[in-house]
């Protein structure tokens, strides 16, 4: 079969819960559940192809090697709209960054599902089923939903929709300061340099601002290297601090269709979607 | 320096699962054996620590009950009463 590649980031669906406030029960995730490789298999759509997919199928379904602790702990099991399981970028991967899949990132095949989150990545594929009906079952029911209407979301998996809310889908934009760090120490006419990655949902990262008064005015950052529109972009800004003092640190990332990040937290149940915008304080000397 | 060794291995033995992380320890109190003995059995005992002080008496029994009816943990009523009481006492607000 022919093969694909991918440069694509997954994140997990709560990515940042620990920031919440009100508190959100769950992983209490900081900033880097999350990362970004390259991920090389076969398309899902031609595996399909082979098998030959039948027009009354709606969802693709697919379960993994593990297993819950005990009989009752229902199996991770997770399906996606046919429309995203025949986008040419979704794939079963069997490499990742050019070395087979460790075990941990699902050897010895997962899916990939770029643009979306984390929950829909399968590891260890072990069945591909093509259903009828939406897939049901805890993992599909119950967890991994975000209310309808809050986010700006462009894919959706309406076949899972119920009147109360949503599978939650695609990544929101997003950035990362991930130089300097909070409390960094620095001379007055010193040279900094801010550096950092974003993503969204592989609309393409479309702008990086950077501001260094904590949010008052805002300066356009450098973009690194396009690795594809579902990898991490990485941006760069320069400045030097002119007064001693605490100084903030912000970015913000747009994207190509015009979505940005919120300066207001989103609330919802799970923690999910978390891209209120990131600072870090300067301690200028 | 043996005896060192020995608590080191004994230490590696009790917590195979969490072997490159330091063993979890919840504040020393009636009912920590119920909590160990049935919530450690699926995941780690981070969990209790990452969420608190924030849960409140009603969010930890919403917690316990999902463990039980969600994910199927085989705990009794009485061993479900004696972790929430510690958890609300200890790790609660």
């Amino acid at each position: 079969m022919p093969t694909a590649e991918v440069v694509a980031v997954n994140q997990c669906s709560g990515n940042r819960r620990g920031l919440f406030q009100p508190h959100v029960a769950g992983v209490e995730w900081g900033y880097g559940a999350m990362g970004c490789a390259r991920w090389k298999g076969v398309r899902l759509k031609d595996l399909l192809d082979k098998v030959g997919l039948k027009k009354e199928a709606i969802e693709i379904v697919f379960d993994g090697a593990d297993s819950g602790v005990t009989d009752k702990t229902p199996d991770f099991i997770k399906s996606i709209p046919v429309c995203k399981a025949v986008e040419d970028t979704t794939l079963i991967a069997y490499q990742m960054n050019g070395e087979p899949l460790p075990h941990f990132n699902g050897f010895p095949a997962r899916l990939i599902v770029p643009g979306w989150t984390g929950t829909y990545w399968m590891k260890h594929v072990t069945s591909i089923r093509a259903a009828t009906k939406p897939e049901s079952g805890f993992w599909m029911n119950a967890a991994y939903r975000i209310p309808l209407g809050k986010f700006p979301l462009v894919a959706r998996f309406t076949s899972q929709d119920t009147a109360a809310n949503t599978p939650i889908t695609e990544m929101v934009v997003n950035s990362l300061i991930t130089s300097p760090l909070d409390g960094t120490n620095v001379k007055v006419g010193a040279r900094v340099t801010v550096g950092g990655i974003a993503w969204d949902a592989g609309y393409g990262i479309n702008a990086v601002e950077v501001s260094t008064n904590g949010g008052k005015t805002w300066a356009a950052a450098t973009l690194g290297q396009d690795l594809g529109r579902f990898a991490f972009r990485t941006f760069s800004y320069s400045f030097s601090p002119k007064a001693r003092g605490k100084q903030t640190v912000m970015a913000r990332a747009s994207n190509k269709i015009g979505q940005g990040q919120t300066t207001e937290l989103i609330q919802n149940p799970a923690g999910y979607h978390h891209n209120v915008v990131h600072g870090v304080a300067l301690d200028v000397t | 320096m043996r005896a060192f060794l020995v608590l080191i291995a004994a230490v590696a033995i009790a917590f195979p699962a969490t072997a490159e992380e330091k063993p979890v320890q919840l504040k020393p109190a009636p009912g920590l054996d119920k909590v160990e003995g049935n919530c450690s059995g699926c995941h780690s005992l981070d969990y209790i620590l990452m969420n608190s002080p924030f849960p409140n008496a009603a969010l930890w029994d919403a917690e316990i009950a999902k463990m039980i009816k969600a994910f199927g943990a085989p705990i009794s009523q009485t061993d479900a009463k004696v972790i929430a009481d510690y958890l609300k006492q200890h790790y609660g607000m």
